[in-house]
């Protein structure tokens, strides 16, 4: 039997079948469908990261204690702000060295308040994270030296307390002390469901005495060239480790910080495709079963083939063919609603969404496959079926 | 080729293996079918006839003998030989008449030839020529339920003869039918076999069917206890009477 023809005798094996057909389609499709939608979510998240990490500024050292590593706990931090200036002095340049001191609190204006995050930093900041301010002026040394209470809000915030008032010069009380609003950053939008124009800062002195603390979470350094970053990185990491010992600390660039987030959302993307996969298994355990049971229906059919010519293999490809037309067309059915899916989370909700050519190509071959897996135990049950036995069948 | 015989058992059994018995179906069985012949195969209920008509079809192989199908031993063919061997020489009747549903008679005609790798088109216009020639070239497309039983035998009688067989085996073939639409469906089959010169070889209960037959062959317990040919100069008058038509060659 010519290919053409056996693939119009499955087509046709299933349109008789319609409801039967569909049901079947539908475990595939479902499997299609979320492997195809979970890897664009996976694949859009990890490309908005990256984005944002390489936005942060160029030539980036972040100075953390303990490792950078998928799975370790951030450890507690014993930096001071004689560590600061010590790494300045590695540095070469304090105006190079940012740090921060973060805590959740309430700001209030008036009768308005909003739940922020307040960070300690130097005025080195918008030198060090290229963060740029839209109005009024952004911390001065002599601010941070004195622990002057002023403050600077992103832009939600600003808007939050002042919705009809210009924020710049205005009063805002945080955490129970009154702080003078000197400038507004440029707003940098969402991320991954996150405002990051949530935050206020404020001089890290004045936030040290506000949470009680001589403690910063971390130290950032904007290396002067790139070449040497990891040199610097390493001299920095054994000045604080002499100061510290039994404390280890962690210099890590950009590119690290890249490939631990790449890392973990690859592992994450990949968690969820296995998943999604499972699903696509079940389906094509769906589909054996029910060419085991169209076998076992048509039997009658496959001895009248048999005996007016049809050799064992040519029961066995329509058989197969059935079955590979089966979860193909769901497959497709599936790679349509994935992406449709991916599309409408993209517009809709602020999750990411970033269709892959290789998921769309895996996804259809992996259906395929599931189809000839799935597909070839019922094709050579049917093939071998004895014309006499099969032809007396009820 | 028309004198060569189209269908040769010498001492055929084939015993059954039910749960670890044996049964033997059939029990040494030796005949010939000729070109053209026109055979009608009595004997009792389990005497082994579907049996026999499954061997000579080439749908089952002997347990013990020799079989010959248009020239070629059985027991030396593949299965994918054999089926092609079905394809080319035999075509089947059958009493519950097998047509695939939801399928148009057309089609249902034209199976066969799609498994000779016959293109589409020749094919349907083959098996419509052939509805013609059972009197149904007015229900071309009409599905099996739309037919009535005497119909839907015609139409496995064209699909039968579509593929231009040597042979026709026909199990019961009015079994299902009332007598008038049986009588009908005889006469076509024995219009064909005088027609085109296919042999006919029908399993019947019906001792007015039998004696139609221009031979007839009994059997009883799986074994040939009478054969009408075996009589002296009755083989000769069958060759004479089928002239030569090209035997199994195409
Ligand atoms: N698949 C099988 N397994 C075991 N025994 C079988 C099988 N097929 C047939 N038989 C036995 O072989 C014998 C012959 O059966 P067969 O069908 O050839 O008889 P038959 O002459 O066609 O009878 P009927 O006139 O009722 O159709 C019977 O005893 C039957 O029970
Ligand atoms: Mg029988």
């Amino acid at each position: 039997m010519r290919l053409a023809e056996a693939w119009r005798v499955a087509w046709d094996a299933l349109r008789a079948n319609r409801m039967r057909s569909a049901l079947t389609m539908l475990g595939v499709v479902i499997g299609v469908a979320s492997v195809v939608l979970l890897v664009a979510i996976g694949t859009g998240t990890k490309q908005r990261v990256e984005q944002q990490v390489e936005g942060l500024g160029s030539n980036l050292l972040l100075v953390v204690p303990g490792r950078l590593d998928v799975g370790s706990a951030p450890a507690v931090s014993p930096l001071t702000l004689q560590d600061v200036d010590a790494v300045g002095r590695v540095v070469g340049d304090p105006s190079r060295v940012a740090v921060t001191v973060a805590s959740g609190a309430t700001v209030r204006a008036g009768n308005r308040e909003d739940f922020t995050t307040v960070q300690g930093v130097l005025e080195t900041t918008p030198t060090v994270f290229a963060r740029e301010l839209g109005r009024g002026r952004y911390l001065t040394g002599s601010d941070v030296d004195t622990g002057r209470r002023v403050a600077v809000l992103g832009d939600s915030v600003a808007r939050s307390l002042f919705p009809d008032r210009e924020a710049v010069g205005q009063q805002i009380n945080v955490a129970g002390v009154r702080f003078r609003v000197i400038g507004v950053f440029v707003p940098l939008g969402q991320s991954l469901g996150v405002d990051r124009d949530d935050e206020v800062h404020i001089p890290v002195t004045a936030a040290q005495r506000l949470y009680g603390t001589q403690r910063v979470d971390a130290i950032a350094v904007k290396a002067p060239d790139r070449e040497r970053i990891d040199e610097l990185g390493e001299r920095i990491v054994a000045e604080l480790n002499g100061r510290h010992p039994g404390t280890e600390f962690s210099a890590v660039t950009q590119e690290q910080i890249l490939g631990v987030l790449g890392d973990i959302l690859g592992i994450l993307t990949g968690v969820l495709a296995a998943i999604a996969g499972i699903s696509l298994l079940v389906g094509g355990v769906g589909v054996s079963n029910i060419m085991l049971v169209s076998v076992r229906e048509r039997t009658r059919e496959i001895g009248l083939r048999k005996a007016v010519g049809a050799r064992p293999r040519d029961i066995g490809v329509q058989f197969l063919l059935e079955a590979v037309l089966l979860t193909s067309v769901g497959g497709l059915t599936g790679m349509a609603l994935g992406v449709g899916g991916a599309l409408l989370v993209a517009a809709l909700s602020p999750i990411p969404a970033a269709v892959t050519w290789w998921s769309l190509a895996l996804a259809f071959g992996v259906s395929a496959a599931v189809g000839i897996v799935f597909g070839v135990v019922p094709a050579q049950r049917a093939g071998r079926l004895d014309p006499v036995v099969a032809l007396r069948a009820e | 080729m028309s004198r060569a015989p189209a269908i040769e058992a010498v001492d055929v059994s084939r015993t059954y293996q039910l749960d670890g018995v044996s049964v033997p179906a059939l029990r040494g069985v030796s005949l010939t079918v000729g070109a053209g012949d026109y055979v009608a195969l009595i004997g009792p209920s389990g005497s082994g006839k579907s049996t026999l008509m499954h061997l000579l079809g080439g749908l089952d192989r002997p347990t013990a003998g020799r079989l010959v199908i248009g020239g070629r031993e059985v027991g030396t063919l593949s299965p994918p030989e054999l089926a092609r061997l079905r394809n080319e020489t035999i075509g089947f009747v059958f009493q519950a008449f097998h047509l695939l549903p939801r399928t148009s008679a057309v089609d249902n005609v034209a199976l066969p030839l799609v498994y000779r790798g016959v293109g589409a088109r020749q094919r349907r216009e083959r098996a419509a020529a052939m509805l013609g020639r059972v009197g149904l070239g007015h229900r071309l497309h009409h599905r099996p339920n739309q037919l009535s039983g005497g119909e839907q035998q015609r139409v496995a009688i064209a699909r039968a003869l579509v593929t231009d067989p040597t042979v026709l085996l026909a199990d019961e073939p009015t079994g299902n039918l009332d007598s008038t639409t049986g009588a009908a469906v005889l006469e076509l089959l024995e219009r064909l076999n005088t027609e085109s010169g296919v042999a006919l070889v029908m399993v019947t209960h019906d001792a007015e069917v039998a004696a139609r037959a221009r031979r007839r062959i009994a059997m009883r317990d799986g074994v040939v206890v009478a054969d009408s040919a075996a009589l002296p100069g009755e083989a000769s008058v069958l060759g004479e009477a089928r002239p030569a038509d090209g035997g199994g060659g195409r």
